[in-house]
Order: C-alpha cells, then sequence, then structure tokens
C-alpha cells in the first residue's frame, strides 16, 4: 500500500519537472518538427517526382535521341508524332480492354473471397494467409512462371497437360494474337496477385457492417443469402468499393511488367506504359517522343481519375452522396 | 525502460545520432564506392557482357579481368533479354561502362558513344577477317574490335529425318513440307524462336534481296520478301512449328529435350548438342526463297567497345588492346572452351584445333559459303522495324506488302536521320 502511495508521489514529481523546463525556441516549434519529419520525404518527392515530370515536359519539346540534354527544339513535333502514332493510340485500346476485363474481374473475384473466408468458422487466419501471399510475388517472377511453365505452348506445360487429358491439341498461348488467348494468361496472373489484397480490404469492411442490420432484416423477413446481400452487404460497402475500384483502375493504368515479360515482340496487347517504354527506352532512344507520350497519358489519367470521382462520389461525405 | 522513454537528453541523443550517421553515411557514398572494384581515380573500369548460356563464361571474362594489372577492371553481368535497353541507358548517364560488348551500329558512332580503336586495330589489321574490320569501318575508322563471330543456321536430327523418309530442303516450300513430315504428337517440326524473328534477315537475304544497298538506302521491300513472308505465315499456322517453348532459340533445350527436329540456333550452342546427342546432329543453312534466292547463314557476334564518354578512355583502349588483341590464348579460350564461335583473327581461327574437324568444321564451311556479315548501317530501331514486320504479317496475319512499305518508310526516315 505505502510502495503505491510512494509511486504515486513520484508521477506528478515527473511532470514538475517538465513544467520548470518549459519547451522553448527551435524544440518547442510545431513548426520545426514538421518540417524535420516531412523535409524527407518533400526532398524526394521533389528530386524523384518533380523535377523529372519537369524534365519530361522539358525533353518533350526537342529532339532528343539518344540524348537526355538536347538542344534542337522542334515545338510540338513530338506531340504531333505520337498522337499520330498507331502503335500508341493501340496502346489505349489495349488499356481500355485490359481495364474492362481486369477492373471488374478482380473487383468481384476479391469480394467473393471475402466474403467466403469472413463466413469461415475454422481456419480463417490461414486461408487468409493463403489468398493474401501473392500479393508478396513480384510481378516479373509471376509473369516467368505463367509464361515458362503454365502457359507454355509445350506439351509438358501445366495448362497444355490438362487440355490434353481432353484430347485438345497444344496451344501456343502467348504466340499468336488469333485467337487472343493472351489475354487469359495476363488477366489470370493479375487475378493470381492482387486479388488477396483487394480480398483483405473487404474483409475489413465486412466487419465493420453492424450485425443489427442483418438481425432487422431477418426480422423484416429477409431471406439469407443473395436477398441480404443484395440489399445490405453491397450498399454497406460502397465506399470500400469505390475505392478499391479506383485501386484497380489505376494499377491497369500501371500496367507493365506483365505485358512487358509476356508478350516480347509483339506488336499486340501492348499497354501504354510498354509502348513508350519501347519509345522513350527501347532500341529508338527517342526521349522526346517518349517524354510526349508520358505527358499525353498523365494527362489522360487525370481527366479519367476527376471523371471517375466525379461519377463514382469518391472523396465526398456521406452527407454529400 | 519508461525512464528512458522520458529522458528528452536521450531522445535529443538518439536524433543526434541517427543524423551523424545519415551524414556519414551520405558522405561515405560520396567516397568510392560506386561499384567499381578498388583502386584510385584513373585504374578503374567497368566493362558490361550481356550473360552468354554457356557454363564457365562469366567465370572465364572475369578471370581474364583479373589477370589484367594495368587497372581494376570489374565487370557487369547483364541478365535478361534486354541488354541493349540497358546498355543504351546506361551510356547516358555518370556510371556508363568504359567497355561494353555490343554489335556495330553507326548510331553510336553518330552519337559519338563510341571511342576509335584504329589506332590500335591497325597494326593487326590484315590478321582480322576483312568482312569484320569493313563491319567495324566508318569513314576509315575502325570503331571495335571483334571478340566472336557467330553462325546461326539450322540443326536437325538425321535420325528423325530418316525415320521420316525427308531430305534436308533447300527451299522454303520445302522446309514447310519436311516440317508436316517431321511431326507427330510428340515433337514439332521446326523451331525458329518464339518469335520467329531471329530468321528475319535471313528471310530477306534468302529471297536475293539485303537490309540496305551499299549506298544505305532501303532494299528489302521486294516481292520475293513479300512472298516469304506469307510463305512464313503458312508454316506458322501449320500446327507444324514449335511455339511458346520455355527456352527461346538462341538456348539448345527444345533441341536436346525433342520438341523439335529442327532448330534455327547458333554455332554456340554445339558442344551441348553434341554432348546431348551425340552424333545425331546435322546443320544447313536458311532455304532459298523464291527463284531468285539463295541460302543464307547469319554471322553474328559480339565486338568490344569504349566508351567514348567515359573517364579513362585511355585506360579503356589499353584494356581492350591488352585483352582482344595481345592475348591470343585467352581468345582462342573464350571462342572455342564453353560455347564453339569463330575467332575473327585468321592466325586464331587456323590454329583452333576444335574448329578443324566434324560439325564444327561444317559450321565453319557453311559460315564461308553463306555467311552474311553485319552491317553498320543497319540499326536496332531499324531491326526493331523489321520485327514488327514479322510479328504483323507472320503471327498476326496482314498484308506482307503494306507492311513492307510501312517499314521502309520508318527505315527511310532513320537513314536521313543518320545519313542526311
Amino acid at each position: 500500500m505505502s510502495t503505491t502511495t510512494t509511486r504515486g508521489v513520484a508521477q506528478p514529481a515527473s511532470a514538475k519537472v517538465s513544467k520548470d523546463r518549459p519547451r522553448r525556441g527551435l524544440r518547442a516549434s510545431s513548426t520545426f518538427n514538421f518540417w524535420l519529419f516531412t523535409a524527407p520525404f518533400l526532398i524526394g518527392l521533389i528530386v524523384f517526382v518533380f523535377v523529372p515530370i519537369g524534365w519530361s515536359i522539358y525533353l518533350s519539346f526537342f529532339e532528343a535521341r539518344f540524348t537526355v540534354t538536347p538542344s534542337d527544339f522542334v515545338g510540338f513535333e513530338n506531340y504531333k508524332q505520337v498522337l499520330t502514332d498507331v502503335d500508341f493510340l493501340n496502346s489505349l485500346v489495349t488499356f481500355s480492354v485490359f481495364a474492362a476485363f481486369i477492373v471488374p474481374t478482380t473487383w468481384a473475384f476479391s469480394l467473393g473471397l471475402a466474403l467466403l473466408v469472413n463466413r469461415l468458422r475454422f481456419m480463417r487466419a490461414f486461408f487468409r494467409s493463403v489468398f493474401f501471399l501473392p500479393t508478396a510475388v513480384s510481378y516479373v517472377a509471376a509473369s516467368l512462371i505463367w509464361k515458362m511453365s503454365l502457359f507454355n505452348g509445350v506439351r509438358f506445360g501445366l495448362a497444355n497437360t490438362v487440355i490434353g487429358w481432353f484430347g485438345v491439341d497444344n496451344i501456343a498461348w502467348l504466340a499468336s494474337p488469333d485467337p487472343p488467348w493472351y489475354w487469359l494468361v495476363i488477366v489470370t496472373v493479375r487475378l493470381w496477385l492482387q486479388s488477396g489484397f483487394y480480398m483483405i480490404l473487404f474483409i475489413a469492411a465486412l466487419q465493420n457492417i453492424p450485425r443489427e442490420l442483418y438481425e432487422a432484416a431477418s426480422i423484416d423477413g429477409a431471406k439469407p443469402g443473395w436477398q441480404t446481400f443484395r440489399y445490405i452487404t453491397l450498399p454497406q460497402l460502397r465506399a470500400t468499393s469505390t475505392a478499391v475500384i479506383l485501386l484497380l483502375l489505376v494499377a491497369a493504368y500501371q500496367a507493365f511488367d506483365e505485358f512487358f515479360n509476356l508478350l516480347s515482340k509483339a506488336t499486340w496487347g501492348q499497354p501504354p506504359l510498354v509502348e513508350l517504354y519501347k519509345m522513350a527506352l527501347g532500341e529508338n532512344q527517342n526521349y522526346g517522343a517518349g517524354s510526349a507520350g508520358a505527358v499525353v497519358l498523365t494527362m489522360l489519367i487525370c481527366v479519367v481519375t476527376l471523371l471517375q470521382g466525379k461519377i463514382m462520389g469518391f472523396g465526398r461525405g456521406e452527407e454529400g452522396k | 525502460m519508461s525512464a528512458l522513454s522520458n529522458s528528452n537528453w536521450d531522445r535529443r541523443n538518439v536524433l543526434r545520432a541517427a543524423m551523424g550517421l545519415a551524414a556519414a553515411g551520405g558522405l561515405t557514398a560520396c567516397g568510392g564506392n560506386n561499384g567499381r572494384s578498388g583502386g584510385g581515380s584513373g585504374d578503374s573500369l567497368v566493362q558490361y557482357f550481356h550473360a552468354y548460356g554457356e557454363a564457365g563464361t562469366e567465370q572465364a571474362i572475369k578471370k581474364y579481368a583479373k589477370a589484367y594489372k594495368g587497372a581494376n577492371v570489374s565487370t557487369q553481368w547483364i541478365t535478361g533479354s534486354n541488354f541493349e535497353q540497358k546498355l543504351f541507358a546506361a551510356l547516358l548517364t555518370k556510371n556508363a561502362p568504359d567497355v561494353f560488348e555490343f554489335h556495330p551500329q553507326i548510331q553510336l558512332i553518330k552519337s559519338g558513344q563510341v571511342a576509335d580503336l584504329s589506332d590500335i586495330i591497325n597494326p593487326v589489321k590484315d590478321d582480322f577477317n576483312q568482312a569484320d574490320i569493313t563491319s567495324h569501318t566508318v569513314d576509315g575508322k575502325i570503331y571495335g574490335v571483334r571478340m566472336i563471330d557467330d553462325p546461326q543456321f539450322f540443326f536437325y536430327r538425321p535420325s528423325l529425318f530418316a525415320k521420316a523418309k525427308v531430305e534436308v530442303p533447300t527451299t522454303l516450300e520445302e522446309l514447310i513440307e519436311v516440317s508436316a513430315k517431321l511431326k507427330t504428337n510428340k515433337i514439332k517440326g521446326a523451331y525458329l524462336g518464339n518469335d520467329l524473328t531471329p530468321v528475319q534477315s535471313n528471310l530477306i537475304w534468302s529471297a536475293g534481296a539485303d537490309t540496305l544497298t551499299a549506298d544505305n538506302k532501303p532494299a528489302f521491300n521486294t516481292d520475293g520478301v513479300a512472298e516469304g513472308l506469307k510463305q512464313l505465315r503458312t508454316l506458322f499456322t501449320s500446327g507444324n512449328l514449335l511455339l511458346g517453348a520455355p527456352t527461346d532459340w538462341w538456348d539448345p533445350s527444345a533441341f536436346i529435350q525433342g520438341l523439335t527436329a529442327i532448330q534455327w540456333c547458333g554455332m554456340w550452342a554445339m558442344p551441348a548438342m553434341q554432348q546431348a546427342l551425340g552424333d545425331d546432329i546435322g546443320i544447313f543453312p536458311f532455304p532459298k526463297v523464291g527463284s531468285a534466292g539463295k541460302q543464307s547463314v547469319t554471322n553474328g557476334g559480339w565486338s568490344m567497345f569504349v566508351n567514348a564518354k567515359g573517364k579513362n578512355v585511355e585506360a579503356a583502349k589499353e584494356y581492350v588492346k591488352w585483352l582482344w588483341i595481345d592475348q591470343k590464348e585467352y581468345q582462342e579460350d573464350w571462342a572455342t572452351s564453353y560455347g564453339f564461335h569463330i575467332p575473327p583473327r585468321t592466325s586464331i581461327a587456323q590454329t583452333a584445333t576444335k574448329l578443324k574437324t566434324g560439325l564444327p568444321a561444317e559450321g565453319v564451311k557453311l559460315f564461308n559459303e553463306f555467311g552474311h556479315f553485319d552491317n553498320i548501317g543497319w540499326t536496332q530501331a531499324m531491326i526493331s522495324s523489321v520485327n514488327d514486320v514479322m510479328a504483323n504479317c507472320v503471327r498476326k496475319n496482314d498484308d506482307p506488302k503494306a507492311q513492307l512499305d510501312a517499314c521502309e518508310k520508318k527505315v527511310d526516315t532513320e537513314l536521313k536521320k543518320l545519313f542526311g
């Protein structure tokens, strides 16, 4: 008891010391602390993001082949070249097709996984980890596994072995655009890689739905299953779904690794980033045209993101909906 | 623990220590730790090599570099299939290699990226294969030292030919027919690489055309080449061609594993093939395309260049001279101890006993009879344009003539930029 009393006395003493040594000068300045912790990131942002963007805009107005310090000003010539380049325009179509496949598929698949895992009574953590694990795998490594082991064109590839059991001849999944089997390979690898992450987001959202809503619905006669999902679960996941779709769309715009590794020396199935990589860093080393393409693509992403935010209400408060 | 966490003095010290460490780290980074091995300024060189598939090659290159006493030479062994892009990007930075291997391309010379090596090559110029000297020369100056010549042709299994009762094809039509007869439910008839681009120059040469004329004008847009593209499309869609193999054309695995009866590959793969298949290997050139054509063999290879914008140009030239001109023993080792390559130095090629008999000797014969060497005016951008033609016509079924016309326009634009 006395010990407790002693401790109780000792604690205010600490506060007294603090009162006797008030914070002064820079140490007391919240502005200093703000800059102390923010400055490294801000410097990184300026050096590695804003300066390259500025340099890229500068390069886009110059003839810059095999150099990043050009002197030959060409005005909007690079923009004209990029906007009339069939390959670049096709890459935007490729992206649209890819986004149309991957965004709804990943949304539905990860939501389905979340619903399944959330209903599990046993081994929930195990399955959550199993489905989340592919998120840790590199896109390059996964693409090579898909290309060399699962979807290679020879008889001992996994996919060809399976279809071989049904008497179907080997398919060269990635060799030809007709039929476009390459989409199956690309969509499945990305689905495998990113569904686990979005599943975790949906699980968190599902666990935030009040049980009372389901109990009230049950009392009102709602049938468990589709009816409950349709009228309670799905509306309650609206905010998460909006965020997930936005993230998926941004990720689709950033698609590079799997396309680059799966479809080498193809003229089809090239998303904008691969096309720009080829333009600027490929055999042509045309940094001027590549930079112009990057500026065009950045503007396009901004417009699409703003439009999507407006349509889906992302970032608006509940009252704004 | 609680005492520590309540102490401003300790927290401040921790912060100071962390900042001190960061500063020390920064200062350390400003020192000599730039990825190069040892030495003071001026005696460290970096060389870039693409990853060769043959076992022991990386160790060999590092062994040669270590034996050089004039500078500390470190090797960047670039894996992956995009050596060109990595090299081009690196050449624009301060961390560019001093010495690198590549193919002769005029773009590198026009942009001042490679140094004139005439002074180190001229004394031994006559001992080199003169076609190699020509392919590295612009306006009388020689810009690279050839290390190896790599003939590329078709490899086939004579036992499978005998079983299918077929002869070695000499025309593209015959190759298509032979592939159909060789195909079984276990093995495909032929393998020309997963994207078919390895044979694109041969298609042009075998059709009697060329990539460029002697005065650097496009020479590939002919009816014969268009016809050849149509024939390749037939082969591509026949089901007799191996497509989507886990390893690409330059690796002999598909051939060795019995996935194909014929494979386009290089002479470098001969030792691995002989080890796996013994004497059951034959070779033949890319067959004739159309009536005006002639069989062809690609004489690829790699050359050493010195980065003209590097900090140690003279030291780099000294190293290149030491290794690729003076050290004949290493040059023969590099050409014949791992994969088989033809040494570009006549004196070494004549004494290379491994290339004197059997299949390697036959490879040398095809090299001499049907070989086409690098054209320094045929740049990577032009090669890339023809890659697109192969993709669009053969794999995608676009019109060959329209694609060749479009390609010619692109190549013409490149040529105008290079030659005015």
